[in-house]
């Protein structure tokens, strides 16, 4: 350690080590690897307490928990299978929604648009992701809403009377606060996110790629099938994953938006409810079981939410072995 | 390399571009279906090109001809702009903001920078191999494949990737693993399938950009022997900086070099271009001897 100061071999050729280089870069090593576990520490303790706290709901109704739709505090039944039902619904449209236009938004940042038009158009992109989200149930539930209904009406008149697909465009609640309204909005709060992140995956596609599919001959939209979607699988997929949360875990605009009524109904244009929601709607009137079957609901939710992150993980790891070879 | 002249069939069965092929006024650039064109016959020409990156002028007054079936070489130094030209030939300048190609690239007679002419049509008859080897993320049969579905070439898609592969003398060694992604294959293997890649849409000219810089003396060595190869069916332009790898396998060279005007800009510029025994061995310019003999001007 101190060969500079003692008789051992010439200090300009010593090996041996000065100290601080190993030292430092295990206090680094033990630092990060600290900060890495600390995540997992955390999501281990949420889960570990709020399943504690929501243990004598999910121990009284067990499974009916999330397979039962009959909601009624006063006699202690807490069966969450609409919320849960509401959460994925307006989930779903929000993607359907968000995600080609999120593409949309950021293929054309990165391929097309004119270079001193793209700070600009992802400035504000970006300021709509920092509108707050009670602003955006606001503006749902006073502006939006109302005016949806009698475009909600018109697709029933033309679509109601076809036998599946009727029953999806049903007869719209009149207040416009429904699956659909609180679909869109979320689509609005959640593509900002897609966006962002879809554009620096595009933007980490190498220019050889789009070369070499220039070079056989292929029109720009040929070259980003050919040669950017084919890049950015992995990337896009994480994209929506991150949308999806968001959409999913989404509160007060939706609480605000979705109408509060507990059903399950193929009718986008029905009210129903989702589970955060419910719980910001009835925490503050609830006591024991009650509370408890609250609380159960974000665990379910949070269970979800894991769930599909690790699905999603899996399809990407097994799209990019297939695409890139098992060396990666 | 079973292909009956693909250059014929390029032409002819392709669905009729903006690029109208005009009998021109030198009779050589003629598509006569029936009449092969004789080897050697220019397939394009330059005619004083200057490539304009903004107002830098990279490259200046370039005169010179591609001709039919030979590999022409393009050597000098870092900086003399021989990738410029080369890029300049099938459009793929058009990419970078900013760049202009003055004077005149001619193929087949046809001005390439004319208004009605369209670029895509134009590499599609004109095809590219990168310094790098670029496979897309996909299967070895999707990459070849890959140009074949977007020019929406009839026939069978299996037939024509293996004869691609063959062409690009892979398939023996990916026969078996075609569903495998390009990218697991060795840089070799990569630079010849992007070569298969290149040569399923059935170019008429290929341009090939240092294609060995990023691999080994074998690896090269194969793709060399392939280039002889391809020779036969297609027109080869290759950039190099290896200036044996340009007498071993060319047969007409232009040797390119930087020069600094009077405002203390480089340009680079055409030397001489000639036969490539003629150029290695009894070179007309004193550039050309001091480089091709390792004293750098």
């Amino acid at each position: 350690m101190t060969t500079q100061t003692q008789t051992g071999p010439d200090p300009k050729t010593a090996l041996s080590s000065r100290g601080g280089g190993p030292r430092a870069d295990r206090s680094f090593q033990v630092l990060t690897l600290v900060a890495g576990l600390l995540v997992l520490a955390v999501l281990a303790l949420i889960l570990i307490t709020t399943t504690r706290e929501a243990w004598p709901a999910l121990s009284e109704m067990g499974l009916r928990f999330i397979t039962e739709n009959r909601w009624d505090p006063p006699s202690n039944v807490f069966g969450g299978l609409a919320f849960i039902y509401g959460t994925a619904i307006v989930s779903l449209i929000s993607l359907i929604f968000a995600v080609p236009v999120s593409i949309g938004i950021a293929l054309f940042l990165t391929e097309l648009a004119p270079r001193r038009l793209r700070a600009p158009a992802v400035t504000v992109i970006d300021l709509l992701a920092a509108v707050p989200s009670v602003v955006f149930g606001l503006w749902g539930v006073l502006v939006v809403a109302p005016k949806l209904v009698p475009i909600y009406q018109w697709f029933n008149d033309v679509l109601g009377g076809i036998p599946v697909i009727g029953s999806v465009f049903g007869e719209p609640v009149g207040s416009g606060r429904s699956f659909m309204t609180a679909g869109l909005i979320l689509a609005i709060m959640i593509t900002p996110i897609i966006t962002s992140i879809a554009r620096e995956v595009f933007d980490t596609v190498p220019r050889a790629d789009k070369d070499a599919a220039l070079a056989l001959g292929a029109t720009r939209w040929e070259m980003i099938t050919g040669a950017v979607f084919p890049h950015s699988f992995g990337g896009l997929v994480g994209a929506v994953i991150l949308g999806l949360g968001r959409a999913m875990g989404e509160t007060i605009a939706v609480a605000l938006i979705i109408g509060s009524s507990t059903q399950i109904t193929a009718n986008i244009f029905a009210s129903g409810n989702a589970m955060p929601a419910v719980i910001v709607d009835q925490i503050g009137e609830s006591t024991g079981t009650f509370t408890a079957a609250l609380i159960g609901l974000g665990v379910v939710l949070f269970v979800m939410t894991v769930l599909i992150n690790t699905a999603a993980q899996t399809i990407v790891r097994r799209a990019e072995i297939r695409m890139k070879g098992a060396r990666s | 390399m079973t292909a009956p002249d693909p250059k014929v069939e390029t032409v002819t069965a392709s669905d009729r571009p903006s690029v109208s092929i005009n009998a021109p006024t030198s009779g050589w650039g003629a598509v006569g279906v029936d009449t092969p064109q004789a080897a050697g016959a220019p397939v394009m020409d330059l005619r004083d090109v200057s490539v304009f990156y903004g107002n830098y002028e990279a490259v200046r007054g370039t005169s010179m001809p591609i001709r039919q079936n030979q590999i022409t070489a393009m050597i000098g130094p870092s900086g003399c702009g021989k990738s410029t030209i080369l890029r300049s030939l099938n459009r793929m300048n058009d990419l970078v903001p900013g760049a202009r190609v003055a004077g005149k690239v001619t193929y087949h007679g046809q001005d390439l920078y004319a208004k009605d002419v369209d670029p895509i049509q134009v590499r599609r008859r004109i095809g590219m191999v990168f310094q790098k080897p670029n496979p897309f993320p996909k299967s070895i049969f999707d990459n070849v494949a890959y140009g074949l579905r977007i020019n929406g070439i009839k026939g069978n898609l299996h037939d024509q990737v293996e004869e691609a592969l063959t062409g690009a003398a892979l398939w023996d060694e990916v026969k078996d693993k075609l569903k495998m992604s390009g990218l697991s294959l060795s840089g070799g293997q990569q630079q010849r399938l992007c070569i298969a890649r290149t040569i399923a849409v059935r170019p008429d000219v290929i341009l090939m950009d240092e294609p060995c810089s990023a691999l080994d003396p074998i690896a090269t060595g194969k793709i060399e022997d392939l280039m002889h190869e391809l020779a036969k069916t297609y027109t080869i332009v290759i950039v190099t900086h290896n200036m044996q790898q340009a007498a071993r396998v060319s047969h007409y060279t232009a040797f390119f070099t930087a020069e600094v005007d009077d405002k203390q800009v480089r340009h680079g510029r055409l030397v001489e271009f000639s036969e490539t025994g003629k150029l290695f061995t009894n070179p007309s310019d004193k550039r050309t001897e001091d480089y091709i003999t390792g004293r750098f001007g």
